[in-house]
């Protein structure tokens, strides 16, 4: 895969494969697995290809296992690859050269690097001289980051002492006190209540704008990938199989939209069957899933033959289009 | 300035912040500190015994070896595997691989902030062992005690090398702690903890003097009590252990990283 200049992450045939070893239960199977111990690789990235730009923000989405975060681990050089290649701005992530540790960052969620008993403060002091900000650098981007996080007394209270959010802007904040140009983000919003999740996708968001700064992302919350990222890449079974704008993936997904229609009258399902597929109803309440092209003629159809309230046309919830792709494991 | 490719503002950075959260644990250190009574053990069971000239010292010898070796060993224990073995598991190693700071640099720092941590409880016990042993009392020279402060840390440098020899082991079996005893007992019995090495038989002795032990707590101690020691060769055998297992650390540890997996993150 030629590498343009503008693409800022190259990821070309990249595999990795884990090994591991079996043990049958019993204390037969113990014995044998002591004496005798099989192992074998696992895949858990299997050849995959890609190209990022500078500025983009990228979902990664998958089931549980589905080697999304094995491809993070690789792109920012915590785990080897077992074959393939990744180009991060030039660098080879896997040699963790400094110029390049410099330019990145990796938040887990609920996986931290503040000092448990010590306030978040000074574990932000230690970053900075690890980074080689000055004091007064380190007091400007600390104070902008609390700004931005609305982060404040709690940076001078012991971690222990924080609410999960808490702790996890305090982490987002050690992790962005460096300026990073990409940033790798492992679930970061995983165990937050719905505010503070809200609260850092947004932080997210002005971060991207402020910045510029690429952002790799894997969630499990579609809300997440939804507000945040205009390009996905799905995971299945460690090999990729779609690259792409959510939008499209949600039309590949699902060729149809959901038609909810509030009646003045009641109405049975005879009435609604040759309009599309009747998902729901309920006295003077239908949803219907009607195929994109014969959209216009249907509601046009109702509008003449009913007397309707109310007429609501969406696209079906993305979480569960997205589950469906999973079990499926393909995109038609 | 830089140190080891340190700026001074990272090493005093780390220091402090390590210092600041031995503190936290001020309780457990002093217990930490009480624990390593042994020796003094070692010094009612030999003095009781009355084998003092066997090992070519008197009751007052005995006892001031017994303490130099409690003070040596204060200043020179190393916890690293265990320390990095539960990082490497929880997936705390993580983040600390992505930092330009090699992770071992950060345990060294938290090694000497617990030592700066250990010292007045150290010296609490050492009054006490005055106290109950007036007889023993002395004040090194000040050459003794520069000496004995330079071949301790150089001690606990060995140790540390040692331990983190067998902590990067961690990328490979994953439960490295349980190799450590293997260095464990022959540092009981070689390092002069339990039984000054002149007590041992010539032969034993010269095996011994082969191996990193006898430099983390025999030398040391010997030079602290103000017993008869061979100052330019224990001082060159620790050199040359340095020099052999920094770069065995260095070559382990790249070689083990590649196998890094970040299991628990």
């Amino acid at each position: 895969m030629p590498n343009n200049p503008s693409d800022l992450i190259l990821v070309d045939q990249l595999s990795k494969y884990y090994r591991v070893a079996n043990k049958q239960p019993g204390f037969k199977g113990t014995l044998k697995h002591f004496f005798d111990r099989k192992t074998f690789d696992v895949p858990a990235v299997t050849d995959i290809s890609f190209k990022i730009s500078p500025g983009e923000i990228v979902g990664f989405l998958g089931a549980n296992g589905a080697g999304k975060t094995t491809l993070l681990k690789m792109m920012c050089g915590l785990i080897h690859p077992s074959t393939g290649l990744v180009d991060v701005g030039g660098f080879s992530p896997q040699r963790r050269q400094a110029a390049f540790l410099k330019e990145i960052t990796l938040v887990m969620g609920q996986k931290q690097q503040l000092i448990w008993d010590l306030p978040p403060m000074d574990s932000l002091y230690v970053n900075a001289a690890v980074y080689g900000l000055s004091d007064h650098e380190a007091k400007v981007r600390i104070n902008e980051l609390a700004d931005m996080l609305e982060l404040g007394e709690e940076l001078t209270r012991p971690v222990r002492k924080l609410s999960l959010g808490q702790r996890m802007k305090s982490e987002i904040l050690a992790a962005l006190l460096h300026k990073p140009s990409v940033l790798f983000l492992d679930e970061p919003t995983l165990g937050l209540d719905v505010n503070a999740q809200a609260r850092v996708r947004s932080f997210l968001s002005e971060y991207n704008k402020r910045t510029g700064a690429t952002i790799l992302l894997t969630s499990h919350y579609m809300a997440d990938i939804t507000a945040l990222c205009p390009r996905v890449i799905c995971i299945h079974k460690g090999k990729l199989f779609y690259d792409g704008d959510l939008d499209s993936l949600a039309n590949s997904l699902s060729p149809s939209r959901e038609v909810k229609v509030e009646l003045k009258n009641s109405c049975s399902s005879d009435q609604f069957e040759k309009y599309g597929e009747i998902q729901d109803l309920n006295d003077r309440f239908v949803c219907l899933l009607v195929s994109r092209d014969k959209l216009t003629d249907v509601v046009s159809n109702l509008l003449t033959d009913f007397d309707i309230i109310d007429l609501e046309i969406s696209d079906p919830p993305i979480d569960q289009l997205i589950g469906k792709l999973f079990i499926k494991g393909e995109v038609n | 300035m830089k140190i080891f490719g340190l700026s001074f503002k990272v090493i005093k950075t780390l220091l402090t912040t390590q210092y600041a959260y031995m503190l936290e644990y001020r309780i457990e250190i002093a217990l930490w500190a009480l624990s390593g009574v042994l020796p003094f053990i070692m010094f009612s069971l030999w003095s009781e015994n009355d084998v003092g000239n066997t090992f070519g010292l008197n009751d007052i010898g005995l006892a001031r070896y017994f303490l130099s070796a409690f003070l040596v060993r204060q200043f020179s224990v190393v916890w690293v595997v265990f320390s990095f073995e539960e990082d490497s598991l929880s997936g705390r190693l993580s983040p600390y691989l992505l930092q330009p700071l090699h992770p071992l640099l950060r345990y060294v720092a938290a090694h000497l902030a617990e030592q700066a941590t250990r010292l007045p409880f150290a010296l609490a016990i050492a009054i006490t062992f005055f106290f109950l042993n007036p007889s023993s009392f002395w004040l090194p020279s000040l050459p003794q005690l520069f000496l004995a402060y330079l071949s301790t840390h150089l001690a606990f440098s060995i140790a540390f090398l040692l331990q983190s020899l067998v902590a990067a082991l961690c990328f490979w079996t994953e439960k490295s702690s349980a190799l450590e005893r293997l260095i464990f007992v022959p540092y009981l019995f070689l390092s002069g903890l339990l039984v000054p090495l002149s007590a041992f038989p010539s032969n034993v002795l010269k095996i011994a003097m082969l191996t990193p032990f006898p430099y983390l707590i025999n030398f040391p101690a010997k030079i602290l009590s103000g017993m008869p020691v061979d100052i330019f060769n224990g001082f060159l055998a620790q050199v040359l252990w340095i020099l052999i297992l920094g770069p065995s650390v260095n070559i382990l540890w790249k070689l083990g990283v590649k196998r890094y997996t970040a299991m628990g993150a």
